[in-house]
């Protein structure tokens, strides 16, 4: 009796929290236009926060996950006699799933986090509620602009990732392997079409609205101390990685 | 509330015109009551703040609200400001219900309110200047020019002009304080809030913020609510106080009043005594038992 009252509490705070997130995640979205046009300097602010300060760990990461990927291409198509094909394996591995994937990892290391952390710490010093007192909605001013931030800059940071990826891939493959420049590019370019792209870029389009929403929101609800900040830090990290990597599988599966 | 509300003493029905009036006659015209809190309720989970609390805070006045740590003074604040909305009760605005309020209502009625944080809650990634510029910036189209020139005025008000371009993580606690103040009051408020405003100050800058809350209330026309606990900068600056204790308000007056009243409670919070209906410890189990008894 008393395991199941425990569930179902656990139930009820589980529905509890789902529902307070969707309501915080609607009004972000409502209130997304105004705040785009109307504080638009607001928003690229934000947009060199989460985005430029992570190109970075971005180009450093992509430039190793693309040559561990040119390295294992190229020892697995080696058995076949078909190493010219490392530069597809490699282009659609980064293109389609890596590249969205890894940098929405990243993200949310590098910049969730101090998202996360900045408007708990906001809220442990009393700004947020200052502001309200000055007749400034949070939502419009600290919120918002960091949830669109973070949107635009994920698909951003996901095509340098994939970039520098492919170079990485070329520089392995082609520079110390010896594949032929010529097939490395051509093939890929050859078999890449324009819904491989976009189911990258969808990818990263809705993990950018995930990491996002979920660093502001964590932060917003941090408990007002330094443990409870700290909390809501983790928190951010270990939601967002799960939920993208959960949304990677149904994307894919939905888009093939 | 209605505009003819506040000109009804003066409001002409034969020329169905508003009659011109000086400053003194429309503070006249207006209640004498600021703020009214009538019987308002406020637990936080299991634990009561407030019950039945009344209470009223006079237009123009600098009025206090006293009371041991952790008596609710601050949630007092944060209910007249809406932060917080109370389980029973009103909060009565220049006689509106701010309960009944949308957010836009909300917001215009926050623009009369300046609000001194107990830590300052100064945006820290801005500098000085641009703190005190911020509402200006959020509500008003002034131009630059004009901006610099306002926010100048209100930092050379409170000593800070030189500070202009510090980051706030350059201020000591008592600059800090002051250039929230000057943030408070850049808007011209009508009602300026003072959350334990003395707290962790040095004589110098607390006899500094003692002096700018009086001459600000006295030159600007405005009023002012003080919470605190310190008594003797209190009396020197207030001119009324409300003593809360146990969720209600235990005695009001002048400071001199509350120093004559003769009730257990009010005598032992303002002269600091031990003993008294304020208990000193936690409600916990026996002393002895705890210490030498077994563990349960």
């Amino acid at each position: 009796m008393r395991l199941l009252r425990e569930i179902l509490h656990s139930l009820l705070a589980f529905v509890r929290t789902f529902g307070a997130m969707a309501l915080f995640f609607v009004q972000l979205l409502r209130y997304s236009p105004w705040t785009f046009f109307r504080r638009f300097n607001l928003v690229v602010a934000q947009v060199y926060n989460a985005g430029a300060l992570s190109i970075v760990i971005i180009m450093v990461s992509g430039l190793f996950v693309g040559g561990v990927l040119g390295l294992q291409a190229f020892a697995s198509l080696e058995r076949f006699n078909a190493e010219e094909a490392t530069g597809i394996l490699a282009g659609f591995a980064l293109v389609k799933e890596i590249g969205p994937v890894i940098t929405a990892l990243l993200f949310a290391g590098r910049a969730g986090t101090a998202l996360a952390s900045e408007i708990g710490l906001m809220k442990a010093t009393d700004q947020l509620s200052a502001m309200e007192m000055m007749a400034v909605n949070p939502m419009h001013r600290v919120m918002v602009p960091r949830f669109l931030g973070g949107i635009i800059s994920m698909p951003l940071l996901t095509a340098i990732f994939t970039m520098v990826g492919l170079l990485g891939a070329h520089l392995v493959a082609v520079e110390l392997l010896g594949v032929d420049v010529g097939a490395y590019w051509q093939q890929l370019q050859q078999a890449m079409d324009v819904e491989d792209i976009s189911e990258g870029i969808i990818k990263s389009v809705v993990f950018g609205v995930v990491a996002s929403s979920l660093a502001v929101w964590e932060g917003y609800n941090a408990v007002p101390t330094a443990e409870g900040v700290g909390r809501a830090t983790t928190r951010t990290v270990v939601r967002t990685a799960i939920a993208v990597l959960i949304l990677d599988f149904m994307i894919t599966a939905y888009l093939l | 509330m209605n505009i003819k509300d506040y000109f009804s003493p003066i409001y002409s029905d034969r020329l169905e015109l508003y009659t011109p009036i000086t400053i003194q006659q429309w503070s006249q015209a207006l209640s004498d009551a600021l703020i009214e809190v009538r019987d308002l309720d406020f637990s936080r989970g299991p634990r009561t703040i407030f019950r039945n609390l009344n209470l009223t805070i006079a237009r123009g006045d600098i009025t206090a609200i006293m009371g041991p740590s952790g008596t609710g003074k601050t949630t007092l604040l944060q209910l007249i400001a809406r932060q917080l909305v109370p389980d029973r009760g009103q909060v009565l605005i220049d006689g509106v219900d701010i309960a009944t309020l949308n957010q836009a209502g909300l917001y215009e009625l926050r623009k009369r309110f300046g609000m001194l944080f107990q830590n300052g809650a100064l945006l820290t990634d801005m500098s000085v200047f641009e703190n005190v510029a911020f509402p200006l910036r959020e509500h008003t189209r002034m131009g630059e020019r004009l901006i610099r020139m306002v926010v100048l005025m209100k930092l050379h008000a409170v000593g800070l002009r030189g500070a202009s371009e510090l980051m706030p993580s350059e201020l000591s606690g008592g600059m800090a304080r002051r250039v929230a103040l000057a943030r408070a009051m850049v808007m011209d408020p009508d009602i300026l809030i003072y959350d334990e405003p003395f707290v962790g100050l040095d004589p110098i800058s607390m006899g500094v913020i003692v002096r700018l809350i009086r001459r600000m209330n006295d030159t600007l026309g405005i009023s002012s609510i003080v919470v605190s606990h310190d008594i003797k900068e209190i009396a020197v600056v207030s001119d009324r106080s409300h003593l809360i204790s146990d969720g209600r308000v235990v005695a009001s007056g002048n400071p001199a009043e509350l120093d004559q009243d003769s009730s257990e409670m009010v005598e032992q919070f303002m002269h600091g005594l031990p003993d008294g209906p304020v208990a000193f410890h936690y409600d916990a189990p026996d002393y002895e038992q705890q210490l030498f008894g077994r563990e349960k």
